[in-house]
């Protein structure tokens, strides 16, 4: 055999030409899905307007606007909110290097929450609390929370070294965040109102300028994350290999978790606290394909945005024309997606 | 070739002086001193829980250690940039660990300091990672995940990534393990190659005593610090093994290789407690 052919078998053999084409076909497949979702969300709404093919090549002045400054940006938001949190759930699952880790496990969620909760209150209160929280907005005020939380659980397991610290300080973030927005909420109960549909997640409140957002966060994350992905496959060999091998763990650590709370903040400050998406898709993706890191990380947005917007479509068909939360769509899916992983391999077992 | 060597051994490799490593209150290596040479390849016995993982670990920077100072190719260990480190010290796991990555992704990953975030001289790192595997015959299994692996073709495929990162000082905890005999011999023969064709210099720690001899020079750990650091001659002579072993550790010499002889006679109750 001679070197040169001997090394394009190589370069073959590192790109596993079957596992290559699933991989495009299953790439193929989130698009199809994405797409006919889209186009799904257009027909389907609450609003009493006619759903049909020709209503969508010809609509009148109010129909116009349902469809592209309501519908429309609604499904590119909710799929954009989806990506986000499949692409955080899928680096924090190679972070922690467990199947089980997801977007909110820093404390993310719960502490945009209270960042929300604490804005909102602000602006009830005060005539400059108003005004500082409709600057910031909710998102910003999310973000301020999610970024605050994942400080605050960084600093309280001494940095990012110990994975089990980190999860643990998580836990214990999330909960002590959790409870000071309950004691906050049982004060305010109009305030409490107002919170369900972001506590639940809700795809309803998505404008253009909310996909503007979510569309370049998920620009400014999802770069960096590929570009650093062979460090995640670094560290699948373990952190001493992957040490020894280079890796500079903290920095790393330091850099994925940041992008991971970034989308994450700018993710449940559109939507809310959407439950399940960032856990179900890098594992539906790692069920379904076996996959570096730099394909996950490809994938799952993918998969997480299709999810996420076929949620949103089921929450508007479902009990129409009422509207159910995404999050409970997204819970009760997702929720039965892991009972069934589970199920089967007891069964395997 | 000897003549050769002990002028080249002048300057070590590796070298450590006074080095203390320890996890909590349990101290595991106190006082150690070593000098590794270039183009040798030395093998550390000892039994267990000596802490011959603790000094392959303290050697490639992976334990902090208490006391002492650690010198790679005469710079102090700590002084080298992470990634130039990493380009001359390559270190093998005890445990080869799994992942769902492919045999070839895995052998590439050896050439991480190289290349890094941003892909340079792809030529150079895909010749290194096929030399590495044709090396340590693990080819055929490059598209292959390290999952569907069993023990032995996954330790072959981890010691063909340590190959790929072409340092000039490998470290390899248990480098055998897993493999049968023939490839036991295999992984041996590769490397005495190494450390004679590339000057490398290769330290190895090894449970088969007999395997463990074959090497050019050994170091000797017992419970309460090093023996000897020496050729193997010298370690025989010396009987640095009963020492180590705290009991009769009986070598025979079989026409120029040494051999661990099991001694059987003894009682069970004075047995080597493995």
């Amino acid at each position: 055999m001679s070197a040169p052919r001997a090394l394009m078998e190589l370069r073959d053999a590192s790109l596993d030409r079957t596992g290559a084409n699933r991989l495009t076909l299953w790439l193929l497949g989130c698009v199809a899905v994405t797409l006919l979702l889209t186009f799904g969300s257009l027909v389907i709404g609450t609003s009493s307007i006619e759903t049909s093919l020709g209503w969508i090549l010809s609509p009148d002045a109010q129909s116009s606007v349902v469809l592209w400054q309501i519908r429309l940006p609604r499904s590119v938001g909710a799929w954009l909110a989806g990506a986000l949190l499949g692409l955080a759930g899928g680096i924090a699952q190679g972070v922690f290097r467990n199947p089980l880790a997801d977007p909110y496990l820093l404390g993310t969620a719960s502490g945009a929450a209270l960042g929300v909760t604490i804005s909102l209150i602000a602006a009830d209160v005060s005539v400059g609390g108003l005004a500082w929280a409709s600057k910031l907005g909710v998102t910003g005020a999310a973000c301020l929370g999610a970024g605050g939380a994942t400080l605050l659980t960084i600093s309280l397991s001494r940095g990012v070294l110990q994975t089990r610290s980190l999860l643990l300080s998580g836990v214990v973030v999330a909960f002590l965040l959790g409870a000071i927005t309950q004691l906050m909420l049982l004060a305010k109960p109009d305030i409490w109102r107002s919170m369900q549909s972001f506590l639940f997640g809700s795809t309803g409140f998505i404008s253009w300028s909310s996909v503007g957002l979510l569309g370049t966060v998920f620009g400014l994350s999802i770069i960096p994350a590929v570009f650093l992905s062979r460090g995640l496959d670094a560290l699948t060999l373990g952190e001493d290999t992957a040490q020894s091998l280079g890796l500079s763990l903290p920095a790393l650590r330091l850099t994925l978790l940041g992008i991971v709370s970034l989308a994450t903040a700018a993710a449940v400050g559109e939507v809310g606290v959407v439950g399940f998406v960032g856990l179900v898709a890098p594992h539906l993706v790692r069920e379904t394909l076996s996959v570096n890191h730099r394909q996950l990380l490809i994938a799952a947005p993918l998969c997480g945005g299709a999810l996420l917007q076929a949620a949103d479509l089921a929450s508007r068909w479902l009990i129409r024309p009422a509207e159910l939360p995404v999050g409970a769509v997204t819970a009760c899916v997702g929720g039965s997606y892991l009972v069934y992983l589970l199920w089967r391999r007891s069964r395997n077992a | 070739m000897p003549e050769a060597l002990t002028s080249q051994a002048a300057t070590p490799a590796l070298s450590c002086e006074g080095l203390r490593v320890g996890y909590g209150s349990r101290v595991v290596l106190e006082r150690v001193s070593l000098d590794i040479p270039p183009g040798r390849w030395t093998s550390v016995v000892g039994p267990n829980g000596c802490g011959k993982s603790t000094l392959l670990r303290a050697l490639a920077g992976l334990e902090t250690a208490r006391a002492g100072a650690i010198f790679l190719q005469g710079r102090r260990l700590q002084a080298w940039p992470r990634r130039e480190r990493a380009r001359r010290l390559a270190w093998l796991s005890q445990t080869a660990p799994i992942t769902d990555l492919t045999a070839a992704e895995v052998v590439a990953l050896g050439r991480f300091a190289h290349s890094g975030w941003l892909a340079h001289r792809e030529a150079d790192d895909e010749a290194a990672a096929h030399r590495a595997m044709t090396a340590t015959g693990s080819l055929a299994w490059a598209t292959r995940r390290l999952s569907t692996l069993s023990g032995g073709e996954r330790q072959r495929v981890h010691l063909a990534r340590v190959l790929a990162v072409e340092a000039p000082v490998l470290l390899l905890d248990e480098p055998t393990t897993h493999l049968d005999p023939p490839h036991q011999e295999d992984v041996a023969r590769l490397l005495r190659e190494q450390a004679q064709r590339r000057g490398v210099s290769v330290v190895s720690a090894i449970h088969d005593l007999s395997l463990a001899l074959t090497a050019d020079r050994v170091i000797v750990l017992g419970h309460s610090g090093v023996v000897g650091h020496g050729t193997v001659r010298e370690a025989l002579a010396g009987d640095w093994l009963s020492v180590a072993f705290e009991t009769r550790v009986n070598i025979v010499e079989h026409q120029g290789v040494h051999l661990w002889r099991p001694a059987l006679d003894i009682p069970p109750q004075q047995g080597i407690d493995r």
